[in-house]
């Protein structure tokens, strides 16, 4: 495996981010007064900052990585995570769903479901969220030791202790503030670090047309047509026919309506960004700031994978490809860090290395400060110390960042079963967050939605999806962690991609169906209980007095309409 | 909160770019076969330098400036009142 050697300049540059990382947690540690200011920043924070902490904060590992190997993978239609995905439920959450969440004044999601339904909802909600969190957090540690041993062969331990205690140090001082400030800071260095890599790649494999020349002959190796690597919706007809293994229906029902509304309406991660914005102006704009470089984002991750895998195939003129696994199948995880090493000198090396701990850190802080908060109010204060003093959940914020990073040191030691950590997130999300979303769409749109019904609902959906998934298996798979361990396999889906739609699209209409059926059979909330909460007995809120761009409204459609025009530029 | 972010941001990046530029102004030059034979040291070390002036200018600007009442809905709501009701101070010119 290929090392890359590190200069000092190099290293000046990483140790000038660590110390600024660490500063503003520094500088920011006198103005945590109280536990609102710790976990909601004092609801202080302006849009833009929100947004692109919004943005930021799901910038992990995940993203970076995992966009990138998805890249190289299935080519342009990885493009379908933001452009049907994630933009779409941006805009749903920012406009519809936002005036829920900031004007209940909940203090986290959790929190709100305890508000709209009950104690049970937020308990199921809450714990199960808090592991998800851990899980994530360690994935992205993991992911980091792995990649840092590969590439500067940096030992294990070291990089996920060191990535650990930095985090931890400017969490601790300046809580969520510190994160959002830092994830802000984290945005800025991945582009400044990115775009440079992107810029080399292209001229190195002869701009868009030396790539789509060369991915043609990747798809025909593949046995796909020659635009499948390069064109995004033209073959999502059959599942067959794209190197996905996914249909659109499955695509836009199973990504875009479930599993992206799941993740980006209810994952308190990006949420707590947008809660705490200083106005509701503010926290509605948040998601819709972040849509408009959340757009521009599969240019800087997903086509350093495209360009890693056309330059595999065939050789540009500085001989980049991607390494093999032990197994011969091609790593391509390793697409952008190893894009990295290969086109950058020192000191534009340093600042590409940075932007990558700037994304694996940015992705860890988001998951430790929702931990956080979900664990000191959702938790602790609900079922183990009730009524204790603010100082005294001020301090547990802090101690639960301890325990939360520890908890995500040991999960950092998981094993890798998939060879593509998205899928292995999907999975995740997919279990939790799909029947999520048909909660919050009864909860919020439908008055009559009791709290048994969304406890039941959320029960039934995620064992739908976990029978689901025990009872198919992707193509070419063995039975165990990738499905089929109920016994028999009822069907054999092209992907593991397709097996996740699916199963997220059965979790969704399970916890809906069922929701709606106890809720009519339970006895509904009295209205006055309700204001504030569900949308026909709540004020719109309004912003006619202010300028255009100010306003959700406009904005939202703005998004819509770049993102549809980007669809169709790839189409 | 009192901390600006513009300011550690436009911090960091402008001796980031200090440090790139600095370099790919003076360091040797045979590492840039690697980058296709561009000095993205040099380059891209002046755009990071000039995002992280801008962003000093504005943290700097945006912690001292007081915005005029006008700019926000509930200001113009006062100073109509205050128009309305001959309030207005006389000597001060209005800002428009």
């Amino acid at each position: 495996m290929s090392s890359i050697q590190l200069h000092t300049i190099d290293y000046v540059i990483l140790a000038l981010y660590f110390v600024f990382v660490v500063g503003i947690g520094v500088a920011l540690k006198r103005y945590m007064r109280s536990s609102t200011d710790f976990f909601l920043s004092g609801r202080s924070i302006p849009a833009w900052v929100a947004g692109l902490a919004f943005l930021s904060a799901n910038l992990g590992a995940q993203e970076v990585i995992g966009m990138a190997a998805s890249g190289a993978k299935y080519g342009i239609a990885t493009s379908h995570f933001y452009w049907v995905g994630a933009i779409p439920a941006m805009v749903f959450v920012g406009v519809f769903m936002m005036p829920f969440y900031y004007g209940s004044r909940a203090r986290s999601v959790p929190e709100y479901l305890r508000l709209r339904f009950d104690e049970k909802t937020r308990g199921l909600n809450a714990v199960t969220f808090a592991t998800m969190t851990v899980f994530s957090s360690g994935i992205s540690m993991y992911a980091m030791g792995l990649l840092l041993g590969t590439l500067l062969g940096w030992d294990f331990n070291f990089s996920v202790l060191v990535s650990a205690v930095i985090v931890l140090a400017y969490i601790f001082l300046g809580g969520l503030t510190s994160a959002i400030y830092n994830e802000v800071l984290q945005f800025f260095l991945i582009v400044a670090g990115f775009v440079p890599l992107v810029y080399l790649g292209l001229r190195d494999v002869g701009g868009w047309g030396g790539l789509t020349s060369r991915l043609a002959v990747t798809a025909q190796n593949a046995g796909f047509a020659p635009g499948a690597y390069t064109e995004s919706w033209r073959h999502m007809g059959h599942a067959a026919s794209n190197p996905m293994g996914v249909e659109f229906i499955g695509l836009v029902m199973g990504l875009g309506f479930v599993l992206s509304f799941g993740y980006w309406t209810t994952d308190f991660l990006v949420v707590q960004r947008a809660m705490a914005a200083d106005s509701m102006s503010a926290a509605r704009r948040t998601p819709l700031i972040a849509a408009f470089p959340k757009m521009l984002f599969p240019f800087l991750v997903i086509l350093p994978g495209m360009i890693a895998i056309a330059l595999t195939t065939q050789k540009g003129a500085t001989g980049f490809a991607l390494p093999q696994k032990p197994d011969g199948s091609l790593n391509y995880d390793l697409s952008i860090p190893l894009m990295l090493g290969h086109y950058f000198p020192p000191g534009m090396l340093g600042l590409g290395l940075t932007a990558l701990m700037a994304s694996f850190m940015s992705g860890m802080a988001g998951n430790v400060t929702a931990f956080n908060t979900v664990w000191t109010y959702d938790i602790y204060q609900a079922y183990i110390k009730k009524g204790a003093s603010d100082e005294h959940y001020l301090w547990m914020g802090r101690m639960s960042t301890v325990f939360g990073i520890a908890l995500s040191v040991a999960t950092a030691y998981a094993t890798t079963h998939f060879n593509n950590i998205m899928d292995m997130l999907q999975l995740v999300f997919a279990f939790v967050n799909a029947p999520l979303f048909a909660t919050f769409l009864l909860g919020m749109f439908w008055k009559r939605t009791t709290g048994h019904g969304a406890f039941t609902g959320l029960l039934s959906g995620t064992l739908a999806a976990a029978v689901h998934h025990g009872l198919t298996l992707p193509m070419g798979s063995h039975v165990g962690i990738k499905g089929g361990w109920l016994g028999t396999v009822v069907n054999t889906y092209p992907s593991e991609m397709a097996q996740n739609f699916w199963t997220a699209i059965c979790a969704w209409s399970t916890c809906f169906v069922v929701t709606i059926l106890v809720s009519l059979l339970t006895r509904p909330r009295p209205d006055e209980e309700l204001r504030g909460l569900v949308y026909s007995l709540t004020d719109r809120p309004k912003d006619e007095g202010e300028p255009w761009y100010r306003r959700p409204g406009p904005l939202a459609v703005v998004v819509l309409a770049l993102t549809l025009v980007l669809n169709l530029i790839f189409f | 909160m009192n901390l600006d972010i513009r300011l550690p941001i436009g911090g960091l990046f402008t001796l980031l770019g200090l440090i790139l530029t600095g370099y790919g102004a003076l360091g040797e030059k045979d590492i840039y076969e690697r980058s296709l034979g561009y000095n993205v040291n040099l380059t891209w070390g002046i755009v990071v330098l000039l995002f992280g002036a801008w962003f000093l200018y504005l943290g700097r600007k945006g912690t001292s400036s007081v915005e005029p009442a006008a700019a926000e809905p509930a200001g113009r709501a006062t100073e109509a009142r205050e128009h309305a009701l001959g309030l207005e101070d006389e000597r001060r010119p209005r800002p428009h």
